[in-house]
C-alpha cells in the first residue's frame, strides 16, 4: 500500500511527465491557450494513459518478456511496433466516444484529439513502464503488478493535466502582458514552463 | 541538373532556416530537450531522426496511392515504428552507451510529430524524390537545434564539448563556475525559449 502512494505521489510531483520528462509537449504548447481546453485535453490524455499503460503491461509481462511465449524467446524488441497499434486503436475509440457525447468538446479538441495517438505522453508512459518493470522492487519507481501500472498512468495523467491547466491559466492572463514582439506566443511560453519547471524541482527531494 | 532543380533546393533549405521544424512550427519539442543536456546523445539523436524522417517520407511516398485515406495513420505509424525498431536495435548493438543515455526516447522518436507532420503534410502529395529532400531537410533542421542547444547546455553546464574540456584552468582558478543548472532540464526549456526569441527576431525584420 505504501508503495503505490508513493508511486501515485511521485509521477503527480517528481516524475512529472512535462516538468522532468518533456512528454506531450507539442500538444501542451499548442492547446494550453485557455484554461477550458487544457482541462479536456489533460482529461483525455489521462483517461488514454489510465487505458493503455495496464493493456500494454499485461503485454509486456504476458507476451513480449523473456520466456513468455516461446521459451528461450525474448520479443521485446517488437515493443514499439505493439505498444503504439494499441495506443492508436484505443485513441480512435476514445475520439469516437467523444464526439458522440460530448460535440462541444470535440469541436473545442478539434485536430487535437487525433494527436492523442501521437502523444509522446501516451507513448512515453508505456516505454517508461517497461523500463521500470526490470527496476529493484525496492524502488519507489518499481511497478510491479497491474495496479502499479494503473496508478502510475493516473498519477502521470493527474500530473500531465495539473501541468497544462496552469500554463493555459498563466497564459490567459498573459494576454495582458507586455511581452516584445518576437518573444511573443511560444517563446514566452517555453520560458514561463521553463520557470514552472524550475520551481517543480523543489519536489525531487520529496520522501514520502 | 534535374536533382538539383530549383524546387528541390527550396524544399531542402526552408527547413534549415526560415521553416525551421522546432522553432517556428513547434513540432517534435518533447524530445529536443530531453536529450539535449550534452552535446554527444543531442549529434545522435539528430542523425537518427534524419535518417528515419527521410527513409520515412521515402516510403510513404512510393506507397502514397496504394494507401486508402481511412488507415493511412496506421500504415504511416507502422512504417515509423520499424524504421525505428531497426534504429534502436543499431544503437544498442554499436553504441550502447549512448543508446542507455537516450533511454525511452529513441522509442519516442515515433511520436516525434515532425515525423507524422512530414508524412501527412508532405509525403501523401509529393514524389518520392522531393520527399525523401523534405524529409532529410526537416531531419537535419531538427538536428541543426539540438545541436545548439546541446553545445549551449554542455558548454555552460559543464565546460566542455563532447567530452573534451574547452573551458581553461585559468578560468576555474580565478573562480569561474559551471553553472550546474544548465544541465537541469527547466534550463532546456528556457534555452528554447531564447533562440526562438532571436530567430524570430532575425526573421520578422527580414520581412519589414
Amino acid at each position: 500500500m505504501d508503495h503505490i502512494i508513493t508511486l501515485f505521489f511521485r509521477s503527480i510531483f517528481v516524475d512529472n511527465m512535462i516538468f522532468a520528462f518533456f512528454l506531450g509537449m507539442c500538444s501542451y504548447l499548442a492547446v494550453s491557450k485557455n484554461v477550458k481546453t487544457s482541462i479536456g485535453l489533460g482529461l483525455a490524455v489521462t483517461f488514454v494513459l489510465c487505458v493503455t499503460v495496464p493493456v500494454n503491461y499485461l503485454l509486456q509481462t504476458l507476451v513480449l518478456g523473456p520466456d513468455c511465449l516461446i521459451k528461450g524467446v525474448d520479443l521485446s524488441y517488437l515493443a514499439f511496433i505493439l505498444f503504439i497499434a494499441v495506443i492508436a486503436s484505443i485513441v480512435q475509440l476514445v475520439e469516437m466516444v467523444v464526439e458522440r457525447f460530448s460535440p462541444a468538446l470535440y469541436g473545442a479538441l478539434g485536430i487535437f484529439l487525433p494527436l492523442i495517438a501521437v502523444n509522446c505522453a501516451i507513448m512515453g508512459a508505456s516505454l517508461f513502464m517497461q523500463q521500470r518493470i526490470g527496476l529493484d522492487p525496492s524502488s519507489p519507481q518499481y511497478i510491479g503488478s497491474i495496479l502499479d501500472a494503473l496508478v502510475y498512468a493516473l498519477g502521470s495523467g493527474i500530473g500531465w493535466t495539473l501541468a497544462i491547466v496552469s500554463l493555459g491559466a498563466i497564459r490567459e492572463k498573459m494576454a495582458y502582458s507586455d511581452v516584445p514582439k518576437p518573444l511573443q506566443g511560444l517563446g514566452i511560453s517555453f520560458i514561463v514552463v521553463g520557470l514552472m519547471a524550475l520551481a517543480m524541482m523543489c519536489f525531487s527531494g520529496l520522501k514520502l | 541538373m534535374a536533382f538539383f532543380s530549383n524546387r528541390i533546393k527550396e524544399v531542402f533549405l526552408s527547413p534549415l532556416n526560415i521553416l525551421n521544424p522546432v522553432l517556428v512550427q513547434v513540432l517534435g519539442i518533447c524530445s529536443a530537450l530531453a536529450v539535449t543536456s550534452q552535446l554527444k546523445p543531442a549529434i545522435v539523436m539528430g542523425i537518427a531522426v534524419t535518417i528515419i524522417t527521410a527513409f520515412s517520407n521515402l516510403i510513404i511516398s512510393v506507397l502514397r496511392t496504394t494507401i486508402p485515406t481511412r488507415i493511412r495513420i496506421v500504415v504511416q505509424l507502422v512504417v515509423v515504428a520499424a524504421l525505428v525498431t531497426i534504429v534502436s536495435q543499431v544503437l544498442k548493438a554499436f553504441a550502447y552507451d549512448v543508446s542507455v543515455q537516450l533511454s525511452v526516447y529513441v522509442g519516442l522518436i515515433i511520436t516525434n510529430c515532425i515525423l507524422m507532420g512530414r508524412l501527412e503534410a508532405f509525403a501523401m502529395q509529393n514524389t518520392p524524390l522531393q520527399s525523401f529532400v523534405d524529409g532529410a531537410a526537416n531531419g537535419l533542421g531538427y538536428g541543426m537545434i539540438l545541436v545548439i542547444v546541446g553545445g549551449i547546455r554542455e558548454l555552460l553546464g559543464r565546460g566542455t564539448l563532447l567530452g573534451y574540456q574547452i573551458i581553461p584552468d585559468v578560468a576555474y582558478e580565478h573562480g569561474y563556475l559551471n553553472n550546474g543548472t544548465m544541465t537541469m532540464p527547466a534550463m532546456a526549456l528556457i534555452v528554447i525559449g531564447i533562440i526562438i526569441w532571436v530567430h524570430r527576431a532575425y526573421f520578422y525584420k527580414n520581412d519589414k
